[in-house]
């Protein structure tokens, strides 16, 4: 058996992984589809969105691995953690559920992601600098995609409309976590490093309205449930996603093809 | 008059090794064509190629600093080097004139030029997608059948003047 890597408490290494561990985990749930979605076109779309999610999760990775000492590469991050070293916001962590539920989250974290990398592309860090201005490119086709979907399920039969709705409804408690605010995301502002989580909060309701306001899909109220990935603390549907990702590096460390 | 403006530099036959290294997704293209290679530089005992990503995760990348190394090996300028730089970001803007004719006849529409991002916040397309000429008959009469197709960097189409369905190369 593999023993887990430590990490440093480096609030800078805490930002860097909340961002390539939310990469990193909505990949792996997307690229359960493979195989699955209701149509071969979008079949193609979720792994096609999950490989680039992948890709901006090795290049985040390899940063944040970097900064720790000694340092870690991206595969050591990514299948050699416990569960309570990853900091993506539980969010991205549930399970898929149905289409509907797959294209909502999508259109929530795209949006969350195209807005982070548009600020991170005046980060002090060049080469997180250099990540974002790619990556933002490619969260804008996410974005518009997932933002088509959810269109065309709330304006479509009954049955889309009563699946889009259920899936707003079991995703929106989540939501408030991606702009919650703490030491980690204090000291990204204070070093230069990134944006602050809260600083997000409004132009991503201002996006979201604009797609939800289409087919007048409403935002649910806040209620007083807050969720805490990007502490640690995750859903009992982390564990499960980490033994089927981390199994092969378990099984056969260092395992390479 | 000095012997480099006869006998190509180093980085010259670098550069020239280099129009003969495909792109392994889409093969008309070279690296050069696809305009990913950003700089070529002579260390005097090795070449150093530096390269820019398409995608983030274009499973290609690898094979393609791979297949550098083996071309500059080959003309016999090596040991070489690859350094991969993302900024600034790769844009379909760099593909060369002759890389988008070289796309068209291959029967892949080439990208548009890219537009100015952020201008509007999001944009809902479905398929009033951007119009895109078909590479066989030219109409300017197509539609998109789906935004995703073999590779990260293309999208499915389809003429509806000829009925030629056809991947066009995204602009980004």
């Amino acid at each position: 058996m593999q023993t887990s890597v430590q990490l440093p408490t480096d609030p800078a290494v805490q930002y860097l992984l909340r961002i390539g561990d939310t990469c990193l985990i909505l990949g792996q749930r997307l690229g359960e589809w493979c195989g699955h979605a209701p149509i071969i076109e979008e079949d193609i779309a979720l792994t096609n969105v999950a490989l680039d999610l992948i890709g901006q999760a090795r290049g985040v990775l390899t940063l944040a691995g970097q900064r720790c000492a000694p340092a870690l590469d991206e595969d050591q991050l990514a299948f050699l953690r416990d569960e309570r070293d990853y900091r993506n916001p539980t969010i991205a962590e549930l399970p898929r559920g149905d289409f509907a539920f797959t294209v909502l989250r999508n259109a929530m974290l795209s949006t969350w992601l195209k807005l982070l990398w548009e600020r991170l592309r005046d980060s002090g860090d060049a080469e997180l600098s250099g990540i974002a201005g790619k990556a933002l490119k490619e969260a804008r086709y996410h974005q518009q995609h997932a933002a088509d979907w959810v269109v065309r399920l709330g304006d479509g039969t009954e049955e889309s409309r009563r699946r889009i709705e259920a899936a707003m409804a079991q995703l929106w408690p989540y939501v408030a976590e991606l702009f919650d605010d703490d030491a980690v995301e204090a000291a990204a502002e204070a070093s230069g490093l990134g944006p602050p989580a809260s600083s997000l909060r409004e132009p991503w309701l201002a996006e979201m309205a604009e797609i939800l306001g289409e087919v007048h899909l409403p935002m649910p109220k806040q209620g007083n449930f807050r969720s805490t990935g990007k502490q640690g603390v995750h859903s009992e549907h982390m564990g499960y996603i980490l033994a089927e990702m981390q199994f092969l590096q378990r099984a056969y460390p260092g395992g390479a093809w | 008059m000095v012997n480099a403006t006869v006998e190509a530099t180093r980085v010259e036959r670098a550069w020239a090794a280099l129009d003969a290294v495909p792109d392994p997704e889409v093969p008309v293209l070279s690296v050069r064509d696809l305009g990913i290679v950003r700089d070529v530089l002579d260390h005097g005992d090795t070449i150093e190629v530096v390269l820019t990503p398409t995608y983030s995760g274009c499973p290609a990348t690898e094979v393609i600093e791979q297949s550098v190394r083996e071309a500059i090996d080959g003309a016999g300028l090596g040991p070489a080097r690859v350094t991969l730089q993302r900024a600034p970001a790769w844009s379909t803007d760099w593909i060369s004139e002759d890389g988008k004719r070289k796309l068209r006849d291959y029967g892949i529409a080439p990208p548009g030029p890219v537009k100015a991002g952020g201008a509007q916040p999001v944009r809902i397309v479905g398929r009033r997608a951007d119009a895109v000429a078909c590479p066989r008959c030219g109409s300017p009469r197509t539609e998109r059948l789906a935004a995703f197709g073999a590779t990260a960097c293309k999208a499915l189409y389809r003429c509806i003047a000829c009925r030629e369905p056809f991947e066009h190369f995204k602009p980004i």
